[in-house]
């Protein structure tokens, strides 16, 4: 039943953009963090999606995330001579969280959200007309 | 009689199933919109219709498994199978390799939702008839 299929594949895609906007949400939390865990500065984590096939002969393909990557650009210098992390030169090794990158992510990974939504409730309506059918 | 009943409801049938795997196809391509590298596909809906209604040799489609014995199983299932599946070509592709453009993908998605609910009223108003006759009013 192909129409049951758009609920796993519109699902698989709910869970990883939520995903995307959890890694948002951590960066943008952390854009400041000038000492993570591990004693450095925090770096910005970016998901990886990967199209999957869900179910053996199903055609169409769900998504997931099968990665958490951190971002490789530089860190970001600022001059702070007065905090306790500067260096000899007087700068603070803050994270590499491109906030406007962050916030345009968040936009995209919403949308699609709503996207994948809108999918279910149409393939849910199909169905429930389905079953209605020759009543 | 049974088989006049099959081929009765047949049509429909299998119409309604290419419309799901239709929309299975492109709700797969909504999902994967922000995959790098991945190519949005679909099919072309008239074209695999006919190729279904044509008869079991024509639904088989053209990456048909080819059968010897009538005991071989031809690894489809369903009249609807042989949906030939084609890549889209992207207006507008994006740098990351990915060919999905999610306004065509909704429009297409909608559009197909709604011959969805078309074929299942003409599936309903099919059954009705039989009913009528049944019933000798």
């Amino acid at each position: 039943m192909s129409l049951l299929n758009v609920f796993d594949i519109a699902g698989s895609a709910l869970t990883a953009q939520s995903q995307r906007l959890n890694a948002v949400a951590s960066n943008l939390a952390n854009a400041d963090s000038a000492v993570s865990a591990d004693g450095t500065p925090y770096r910005a984590k970016q998901v990886v999606f990967t199209a999957t096939p869900l179910a053996k002969g199903m055609q169409g393909m769900g998504v997931r995330v099968t990665s958490v990557v951190d971002d490789p650009s530089p860190p970001r210098l600022v001059y702070n001579p007065r905090s306790p992390f500067a260096d000899g030169n007087g700068y603070v090794t803050m994270p590499n969280v491109n906030v406007v990158e962050e916030m345009t992510n968040m936009l995209s990974a919403s949308r699609a959200y709503q996207f994948n939504m809108d999918i279910m409730n149409t393939a849910k309506n199909l169905l429930i007309k389905t079953m209605a059918l020759g009543s | 009689m049974l088989s006049a009943l099959d081929q009765f409801f047949a049509r429909p049938a299998i119409a309604l199933d290419l419309r799901a795997q239709r929309s299975e196809l492109l709700a797969s391509n909504v999902a994967n919109a922000d995959t790098p590298n991945y190519k949005a596909r679909d099919f072309d809906f008239s074209a695999a219709l006919q190729a279904a209604i044509r008869g079991p040799r024509g639904s088989q489609g053209k990456l048909a498994v080819e059968r010897t014995s009538a005991g071989h199983l031809d690894g489809r299932s369903g009249a609807a199978q042989g949906a030939d599946v084609k890549y889209r070509i992207p207006v507008q592709a994006s740098i990351d390799g990915n060919t999905v453009e999610l306004d065509t993908e909704l429009g297409q998605f909608t559009d197909n939702a709604v011959r969805y609910q078309a074929d299942l009223t003409f599936a309903s108003n099919q059954i009705r008839l039989l009913q009528q006759a049944v019933a000798g009013q």
